[in-house]
């Protein structure tokens, strides 16, 4: 029997060894680009000074502070901007006239690039870190609120009909129907607003503040320091890979009704 | 069984207040998605009356308006004339005395199947982990109590069908509307489950709308079969009482005389609808 082979990809751990040689390729690139001259130690650091600095930041824990206040930053704005975003959508979605009258300036305000606003947000709030969480509330808000909007508008008419037929009353329909339709949205887009809220963050310090990973940054770059501006992107990246990484198993949690690409156990793995 | 008959044509002729279900005159008229002010009328002047305990099935050509009538009855639809009554009573907005199986996929993709069928009783009030204790028996008596935790999505497009009826009975309505409910299923599980249903009916009588595009199926269920016109303003054109003894088996009444005569003459009639029908589709 011939059977058609479909062209498969190498097991799991095999892609995984690949990547970590990927990562290591790169830094010895880097080192051996620096060591030889080629590139400049000076606006390029060597790999081995911007791990040791990194090291020596956690091991000092000088950095741990900075890191925490980033986080409370990222996790205030991305908070506040979901429920506002949650409650803003479902209004709109139940309220045809609000969202007709209100339609042109929710597209303006989204088209605006946030950034611009967060010098405004120091005048008002200071340079603490509640004009950081503005500044991520405003990018977390309108992701959050076109995917309930749309989440709430594209509930099936039969699934809705049949609840009613069922014997839901609105608030039935509100916590069985409309509700997990609108999060479904909101969760398959988490990835970015998480990642917004902490684009809001870092920016924010980075652009003025006297804590946090952007903080950071900007004073190395300040004084010329190189191994610190790459030491504090390092930083970030971890930072960033991580909580992706905990987005991702709360969102396999959430959604594990949705239908994923079809997938079937398999016996040779 | 033959005085179980008797007692639901007395119901039948003890006038027209006492009928479970009754349309008078619906009319159903939806403005054209091609727009500027013209319209389609789906459905003209329908009038029928469904007994308690009766099985009615309503036959006609795809697009006719067998949903329509159904979607007035259940009061999801408001008539452009004429009216629905449930027990004497007019229907004005959800009917609380229907269940309502629909013709697409209505389950809540986010429950389980066990929690889509408990859905009715956590609405009426019922503490969630009773209903579903509750729902746990449905589950087993349409063969699914093994799949309780899938999704939707997990399950077969037959395996759907089936919660759906469990989860439409389990509140037990007194009348149920079945728009097509087995069209999806292949041919030996069909008559599995209409024979099924057969069974649940007859152990509590409700009344049935029973809806399909299959002739056979229709004869082999019902009390009386409805034909109803070919659209545009289709109207009801046949009735046909369907003097089969019941208990019955799907499978093998099929092969008695009686009910090919029944075929025969309903067939008639329904082929015409089924041709001019099939010309309209062709023509717009
Ligand atoms: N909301 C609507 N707006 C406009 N036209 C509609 C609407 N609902 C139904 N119709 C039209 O009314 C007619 C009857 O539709 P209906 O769904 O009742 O047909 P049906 O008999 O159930 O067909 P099938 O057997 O294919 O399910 C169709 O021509 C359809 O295009
Ligand atoms: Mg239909």
């Amino acid at each position: 029997m011939a059977v058609a082979r479909v062209k498969r990809l190498p097991s799991r751990p095999v892609i995984l060894l690949l990547q970590v040689a990927v990562l290591i390729g790169f830094f010895l690139l880097w080192h051996v680009l620096t060591a030889t001259k080629i590139l400049s130690p000076f606006f390029f650091g060597t790999p081995l000074a911007v791990l040791e600095r990194t090291w020596s930041d956690f091991a000092s824990g000088v950095i741990w502070y900075h890191l925490g206040i980033t986080l409370l930053e990222t996790a205030l704005a991305f908070a506040i901007g979901t429920v506002a975003g949650i409650a803003f959508g479902f209004w709109f979605a139940r309220a045809p006239l609000v969202s007709v009258v209100f339609d042109p300036y929710i597209k303006a305000v989204n088209a605006l690039p946030r950034v611009v606003l967060a010098p405004i947000f120091a005048l008002w709030l200071g340079l603490g870190i509640w004009s950081k969480v503005a500044l991520g509330v405003t990018l977390v808000f309108f992701i959050v609120f076109f995917n309930v909007y749309q989440g709430v508008k594209e509930v099936s008419p039969v699934v809705l009909a049949n609840a009613k037929m069922l014997g839901a009353s609105n608030r039935h329909l509100f916590r069985h129907v409309y509700l997990p339709s609108a999060l479904s949205w909101v969760f398959s887009s988490l990835h970015t607003a998480v990642g917004f809220a902490m684009v809001g963050a870092v920016v924010g310090e980075y652009l003025g503040s006297a804590a946090g990973l952007g903080y950071r940054i900007h004073q190395a770059e300040g004084v010329f320091d190189t191994v610190g501006v790459f030491s504090g992107m390092l930083v970030l990246t971890i930072f960033v890979v991580v909580i992706d990484a905990v987005v991702t198993v709360i969102e396999k949690r959430l959604l594990h009704w949705r239908p994923q690409e079809a997938q079937t156990t398999n016996a040779q793995g | 069984m033959s005085d179980s008959a008797a007692m639901a044509a007395a119901l039948r002729t003890e006038g027209a207040d006492k009928a479970a279900l009754r349309l008078d005159g619906v009319t159903c008229t939806f403005p054209s998605p091609d727009g500027r002010g013209r319209t389609y009328t789906a459905v003209q002047g329908v009038t029928l009356s469904v007994a308690a305990g009766e099985f009615v099935s309503i036959v006609g050509p795809t697009g006719s308006g067998k949903s329509t009538i159904l979607n007035v009855a259940a009061g999801l639809l408001a008539p452009s004339a004429g009216r629905a009554l449930a027990f004497g009573e007019p229907v004005s907005g959800i009917n609380r005395h229907a269940g309502y199986m629909f013709q697409a996929d209505a389950l809540m993709p986010w429950k389980s199947a066990l929690e889509n069928v408990a859905a009715g009783l956590e609405f009426r009030g019922v503490p969630r982990r009773e209903a579903e204790e509750r729902a746990r028996p449905w589950l087993a008596r349409v063969g699914l109590d093994r799949f309780g935790d899938r999704y939707p999505h997990q399950l077969s497009g037959g395996m759907r069908k089936r919660v759906a009826l469990a989860q439409t009975l389990i509140v037990d309505p007194k009348i149920v509307l079945m728009d097509e409910p087995f069209s999806a299923l292949d041919i030996q599980t069909r008559q599995l489950m209409e024979n099924e249903l057969l069974d649940l009916w007859s152990a509590d009588r409700k009344s049935v709308v029973f809806i399909t595009h299959d002739l056979e199926e229709a004869i082999s269920m019902s009390d009386r079969v409805l034909v109803l016109s070919a659209g545009p303003g289709a109207r009801l054109i046949g009735e046909y009482r369907v003097d089969l003894e019941r208990p019955r088996d799907v499978a093998e009444i099929r092969m008695t005389p009686r009910f090919l005569d029944l075929h025969r003459e309903i067939w008639g009639q329904l082929r015409e609808e089924v041709l001019k029908g099939y010309a309209q589709t062709k023509l717009t």
